[in-house]
């Protein structure tokens, strides 16, 4: 990377922009941005050449449309460094829910003529497509996350994976446990940290949009559900939600499906 | 050059428009033959997994049809629920409601005048290229994005995909402490939205007077935000449980995005169809502000968007400082309101127009049927016109790249914000 600075590409597949905003939102240090990285493609922001050889690509987005599988191969091939972006390119996204139903009745419920629109029968995550090399969890990522990645990147270095889950970030930031001390529903024992314990520190319970957290003990933490008053299909919901193809939560959440018709 | 001749455009990836969308163009012996705003966000059938959840997750779900401005999805869904509840929001409640939704018109409206439509009008590719020859325009209206993102974040916790909003209030009120130096912000930037006001009047706007229907929510006390009735330009007035008598929206082959209709007709939803008709009610300070930035309002020059989103970003600031200077930490953030069975509506003004939302709802609270309107697909039908007309004024005589250049900067004046392309038409369908 001597001389000329390394090239930043920001790909969008299926998703709501929210994760781009990760670099969008960072104010005034947008603009020192470019002394770092040049960037080479970036739509939302004007930046288009979505064909340009990179040496970092961030990818927003999970793949539902035959196109898709095209692009994000040709993004692979152009890229030396490929890191995914937010629970959509991590697991699919909220969206990929369609994926246990019978998405053509879903389509022709919508559309009059879904004949017309192209697309997968599943929306699934890019790593399930073609090789990454580092994930960034969370459903938006933060600013932070991404650009402490894109550092440690430029400085040579594999960004380190998050491992614990939110409980820890609970203690280190001195909240109140949710579950415990106010016997509401927390998805914080199995779920990735990340977020700095978001959601117990509004008051209220993690719902899980960081993904499952490397050790996921579901069946203890639905059968604490189950005593707070969930029945096994609201459990169900919980693991459902926004990483529901992480393969933990998936999992999980057809398990109390099946236990509820049971 | 020839009288006339032929033209094919097709501008395979719009940028600097949220989510994603294309457009094609034919131009045969100096006519538009077929012009085509192509959305190929792929659909993502919210509606549809949405069936089947709890009333507060949906709100937390349909937070995730659109990352920029997801405050408006949570705030119709929970407006749909409250009012079939039947419960109404308290003084304090609705003031912070309306607080945390000025956050978000002033992020978005940020974001989109200096990012996205600015570039176009000064001939820049992007803002950061813009910002070496506009440094302080550029830093000025990314400032004032992260204020209406802190703001946002005061009472969600982070401004995308927030955590705040619940049926019945928010998760937790904020302390005081949390809220001075946000107020204080808030007033300090009061001379720069003024400024912003002025610096996108001078823009220079082709002459391109249009006539078109401008819908919006109204309502007698305050201009219109988060509820009200419909009405339109054309004397419109409906309770927004009515929409669906209305308006109607059709596919198109060309587009995953719904096309509205009122009365068979394309129309205007976003910042100039509310300065359009609820100028009036825009507190006198910023009346004052707009009535002497040389630009007159109403107007029907679609290019006086980037100053209505401008005169909008001046009020939701002044009107953050107004609902702040009163805050109070209440007894309890939320009062718990049991569910009950019924049809759901509720629409509010997210920062690129109305989002009218439909939810049947069963005892327990749980989801039976969505439909989602959102302002992209109501507004898609008058850009196709408008690209249209703006093109025959500029003439078809023009080169491909101006035609190309106007035909974008014509559909950035509506902020269209494409992946919200997510929708419903039929009624008759399988219930699960």
């Amino acid at each position: 990377m001597n001389g000329q600075k390394p090239k930043l590409a920001v790909h969008k597949f299926s998703s709501c922009d929210g994760c781009q905003l990760a670099l969008l939102n960072l104010g005034e240090t947008l603009l020192q941005l470019p002394e770092l990285v040049e960037i080479v493609h970036f739509a939302e922001a004007g930046p288009n050449a979505p064909d340009a050889t990179v040496d970092i690509a961030l990818v927003e987005g999970s793949i539902s449309t035959p196109e898709d599988v095209h692009r994000i191969r040709m993004v692979r091939e152009k890229s030396r460094v490929l890191v995914t972006i937010g629970a959509c390119a991590t697991a699919g996204g909220l969206q990929a829910l369609a994926n246990f139903a019978d998405r053509d009745a879903w389509m022709s419920a919508i559309y009059p003529n879904p004949e017309l629109i192209d697309t997968l029968r599943t929306s699934s995550a890019i790593s399930g497509h073609v090789r990454v090399d580092c994930e960034l969890h969370g459903c938006p990522v933060s600013s932070r996350q991404v650009v402490s990645a894109l550092r440690e990147l430029l400085n040579g270095v594999m960004p380190r994976e998050e491992t614990q889950p939110v409980c820890v970030e609970c203690k280190r930031r001195g909240v109140i446990c949710t579950l415990v001390s106010k016997g509401e529903p927390c998805m914080g024992p199995v779920t990735l940290s990340g977020c700095g314990a978001l959601c117990p520190a509004a008051g209220r319970g993690c719902y899980g949009c960081y993904g499952p957290a490397e050790r996921v003990n579901d069946p203890s933490l639905s059968n604490r559900f189950v005593d707070l008053g969930l029945d096994r299909q609201a459990s169900a919901r919980r693991f459902h939600f926004i990483a529901n193809q992480a393969p933990a939560f998936k999992a999980a959440g057809s398990r109390l499906k099946d236990e509820s018709h049971e | 050059m020839s009288e006339s001749r032929d033209v094919h455009i097709n501008i395979p990836v719009l940028t600097r428009v949220e989510g994603e969308g294309a457009l094609e163009l034919d131009v045969v012996n100096g006519e538009i033959e077929r012009l085509n705003l192509r959305i190929f966000e792929p659909p993502r059938l919210f509606e549809k997994f949405i069936e089947g959840y709890e009333c507060n997750q949906v709100i937390d779900m349909v937070a995730r049809i659109c990352g920029i401005c997801p405050v408006a999805y949570q705030m119709s869904a929970v407006q749909a629920f409250e009012r079939l509840f039947g419960f109404e929001e308290p003084d304090w409640l609705r003031a912070m409601r309306r607080a945390m939704y000025c956050g978000e018109w002033l992020q978005s409206h940020a974001l989109h005048i200096h990012l996205l439509a600015a570039p176009d009008f000064l001939g820049f590719d992007s803002a950061i290229a813009m910002a070496r020859d506009y440094p302080d325009a550029v830093k000025r209206g990314l400032n004032l994005q992260t204020l209406g993102n802190d703001l946002i974040a005061l009472f969600g916790g982070r401004s995308v995909h927030p955590v705040g909003v619940r049926v019945g209030g928010f998760y937790r009120a904020p302390r005081e402490e949390e809220v001075a130096p946000i107020l204080q912000r808030l007033r300090d930037a009061l001379p720069a939205t003024e400024a912003l006001v002025a610096w996108t009047a001078g823009l220079d706007f082709p002459d391109d007077e249009q006539a078109f229907i401008s819908v919006a929510l109204s309502h007698p006390k305050e201009y219109a935000v988060g509820r009200g009735n419909l009405i339109s330009g054309q004397g419109l007035e409906t309770d927004i449980s009515f929409y669906e008598s209305f308006f109607h929206e059709h596919q198109m082959p060309y587009s995953t995005a719904l096309h509205a209709t009122l009365d068979g007709r394309p129309y205007l939803t976003g910042p100039l169809a509310r300065i359009n008709l609820n100028f009036h009610q825009l507190p006198k300070p910023v009346r004052d502000v707009m009535e002497t930035c040389g630009i007159h309002f109403p107007s029907h020059n679609m290019f006086h968007s980037i100053v209505a989103r401008a005169i909008e970003l001046h009020f939701a600031v002044f009107e953050a400082v107004a609902l702040l200077e009163r805050y109070q930490v209440p007894q309890s953030s939320y009062i718990e309101v049991p569910p009950q069975e019924g049809n759901a509506f509720g629409c509010t003004e997210a920062p690129r127009g109305f989002l009218w939302h439909r939810y049947d709802v069963d005892q327990q609270g749980i989801i039976r049927f969505a439909r989602i309107v959102p302002p992209t697909s109501q507004n898609q039908g008058r850009i196709e016109e408008d690209v249209r007309h703006s093109l025959e004024k500029l003439g078809l005589n023009a080169s491909d790249e101006a035609i190309r250049l106007r035909a974008e900067q014509v559909i950035r004046n509506y902020d269209p914000c494409i992946s919200c392309a997510t929708h419903f038409l039929k009624l008759d369908i399988n219930r699960r």
